[in-house]
């Protein structure tokens, strides 16, 4: 899992409550052998004008061009701006594979839904709950500069504006530490790699059979 | 100190560290793969960058997707007709190669299904940890293993770390005792306690079988009964390690030879429970009670004896069960004391990882030989778990039996066990099949399954309708 510490980005503000995840990512695109390449079909209802299909080449769809991602100036975004309870419906990790698979890096709102909170956590995004008056002040300055950017340091747990106002969040302390370090279960277990090589080396002198 | 367990055993052996919330990370001798749950999980380990921890611990073979007629095998991977299937078993043909695994390819005499692959190869070894994408890896504890199935992301954590995070389970002792009917096989005993515990009866715990019936069967029966062991709820299944244990893996490609195999075989020994063992609960089973079991309903714990009949909901203990009973009666097309024999089928699939090993086919073959498969029975299937099953079969000539009793003869795979292939149940077809698992729509939709022992589904193909082996 990437690691997370502080990251510099551009906003892209997705002004919608009650995003829930088929709208992230719709369920034709579940039936994929892979946990990458989902990117193209992130939000792929509202992003194109057509049906997407899990083989279709995305590059000759056309696109929609109210929605936010598809307009020039967000090109590029790695935080996405949110509206309240983000990511409820169903359990699927493949929302935060998509997202993470798009670019973004971090998702800011008011509150989101609980497994999608989680999921975010075991994919390196990280979730990031403000209050709502915040974050009607981010969803104002972010249309009204081009090229909006935000600083987050997961460190310190601040998100700092360009305007220097710096807003604190509040996040799990071993999530934090996951995150952090880039530590999933793997690489949590991965921590205690000599403890699995020593025991290794004495189940190779105990019972030689089982290696070849 | 009370005694332990095998399962106490084979969790202490295995522990490479205790954590302070309960878990411990375990170690995990044998990895099997297959098409189905590995693609994410190479795909988790290349996009962070990772290798497998120990390759040679690892062994992959394609079974849930392959096609199961000579003709759809001819032209390899390529040839496989459903574009979903083609490209499981491709993906995971390219995953074995980029990572350096071992793989019994299609086209390969050795691929199979993976549990049928894995004690057959001598890769399943008593004293392992063995696990693998898939619930019916509860089969290999009949070699005194450790193994259940895992989750995607729990086959990541295994190819990445050689590890698992778990939690101890409680321990269950099935002890069966006296000496099994003629005609009664492995699978009439899983079934019937199956029958007697339901299928929560062994949730949370790893369920050992022992007692003298144990004892004298073959390494296939003990097989058959773990791999159900997932049906009465328990991840795990085991038996002790004894003399049919040892004779059965001797001189198999991955078993340790010479030298070390006496070391292995003097280590092996003590794999069993301690006579003064603490069970946290004990079923006893009474072997000369058990009759040849078919399944009724839509859950394996729908079960009754051949002699028997379908049962009515005023038979129910309670409102939830004669609700379960009247759905089952609905989906299956059947009424409250109907007798079983009068059950007709249109289909018969004789495989699956439960029974599909060389004995199942001998089983199934001596009912066949010189009769016919009956008209009403629009298909009878027999498909081997594996290339060197049909081999051997085929070297007996068992195939010769099946073909001219007018069984179809095809190529290893899992096949109508779980329909991911073209072979299924067409809606309200009634099968007679070896497998495990008889929920609705599990064998095609609408599809209704009665899961039976392989002598048992071969008469019910020849009669027409289930008949009791024991007369035949
Ligand atoms: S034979 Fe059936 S139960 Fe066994 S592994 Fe294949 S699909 Fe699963």
């Amino acid at each position: 899992m990437k690691e997370f510490t502080v990251h510099s980005g551009l906003v892209a503000p997705m002004d919608r409550a009650n995003v829930d995840t088929d709208m992230i990512i719709p369920k034709q695109f579940l039936k994929s052998i892979k946990r990458s390449g989902f990117g193209p079909n992130l939000f792929d209802e509202l992003r194109y004008l057509d049906e997407g299909q899990p083989d279709a080449d995305n590059s000759q769809r056309p696109l929609n061009p109210d929605f936010v991602l598809n307009q020039p100036r967000y090109q590029g975004a790695s935080v996405l701006l949110a509206r309240e309870n983000f990511g409820c419906g169903s359990s699927r990790e493949h929302a935060p594979w998509a997202l993470d698979d798009f670019g973004f890096r971090a998702v800011i709102a008011p509150s989101f839904a609980d497994i999608f909170y989680n999921n975010c956590f075991k994919n390196g995004l990280l979730p990031i709950v403000l209050n709502e008056a915040a974050v009607d002040r981010l969803f104002q300055q972010c249309e009204a500069n081009e090229g909006y950017q935000l600083t987050i340091d997961l460190h310190q747990q601040t998100v700092t504006t360009p305007e220097g106002e710096v807003l604190g969040f509040e996040v799990d302390e071993f999530r934090r530490h996951c995150l952090l370090n880039g530590l999933d279960d793997i690489g949590l277990t991965l921590q205690d790699a000599d403890a699995i090589r020593h025991y290794e080396q004495q189940r190779r002198q105990q019972a030689p059979w089982l290696f070849r | 100190m009370a005694g332990q367990t095998l399962y106490d055993k084979l969790w202490q052996q295995h522990v490479v560290k205790q954590r302070d919330d309960g878990t411990a990370l375990l170690y995990i001798d044998r990895h099997l793969l297959h098409e189905v749950t590995s693609p994410q999980a190479f795909e988790g380990l290349r996009l962070a960058g990772r290798q497998p921890w120990r390759l040679d611990a690892n062994l992959a073979t394609p079974d849930h997707n392959v096609p199961t007629t000579a003709e759809e095998r001819l032209s390899g991977i390529d040839g496989i007709q459903d574009p979903v299937s083609r490209i499981q078993v491709k993906t995971l043909n390219d995953n074995c190669d980029s990572f350096g695994i071992e793989e019994f390819a299609m086209g390969d005499v050795r691929q199979g299904i993976v549990h049928v692959v894995g004690p057959e190869q001598g890769a399943t070894l008593p004293g392992m940890t063995v696990v693998c994408g898939d619930s019916h890896t509860a089969t290999h504890g009949a070699f005194a293993a450790l193994a259940h199935g895992i989750g995607t992301s729990e086959v990541e954590h295994v190819l990445a770390t050689q590890c698992l995070i778990q939690r101890k389970m409680k321990n269950l002792l099935v002890r069966i005792d006296g000496e099994l009917g003629a005609g009664i096989t492995g699978k009439d005993v899983v079934l019937h306690v199956i029958g007697v515990i339901g299928t929560a009866g062994g949730n949370g715990y790893a369920m050992e079988f022992g007692g003298s019936a144990v004892r004298a069967m073959s390494m296939e029966g003990r097989m058959t009964m773990c791999n159900m062991a997932i049906e009465a709820g328990a991840r795990v299944g085991m038996v002790a390690f004894d003399d049919i244990t040892a004779a059965y893996i001797k001189g198999r490609p991955y078993a340790p030879q010479g030298e070390m195999w006496e070391q292995a075989v003097a280590v092996w020994q003590d794999l069993r429970s301690d006579d003064d063992a603490q069970f946290d609960k004990v079923v006893e089973v009474n072997a000369a009670d058990i009759k040849p079991q078919v399944t009724w309903g839509t859950s394996p714990e729908m079960v009754t004896t051949v002699d028997g009949v379908v049962p009515s909901e005023d038979d129910a203990s309670d409102e939830s069960a004669r609700l379960a009973i009247r759905r089952a009666h609905e989906y299956m097309g059947l009424k409250g004391g109907q007798k079983i024999t009068d059950i007709h089928l249109d289909r018969v699939f004789i495989g699956s990882c439960t029974n599909s090993r060389i004995e199942d086919l001998r089983a199934a073959a001596a009912i066949a030989e010189g009769r016919q498969v009956a008209a009403t029975v629009k298909q009878a299937l027999v498909v081997p778990g594996s290339g060197l099953v049909k081999q051997q079969a085929e070297a007996e000539g068992l195939d010769k039996v099946f073909i001219a009793a007018g069984f179809e003869w095809r190529e290893p795979g899992c096949s109508m066990c779980l329909a991911m292939n073209a072979d299924k149940l067409g809606a309200g077809e009634h099968c007679a099949s070896t497998s495990n698992r008889n929920f609705e729509g599990r064998q095609g939709y609408g599809g209704r399954t009665h899961l039976v022992s392989p002598a048992m589904a071969a008469a019910a193909a020849i009669a027409g309708h289930f008949v009791d082996v024991r007369e035949f």
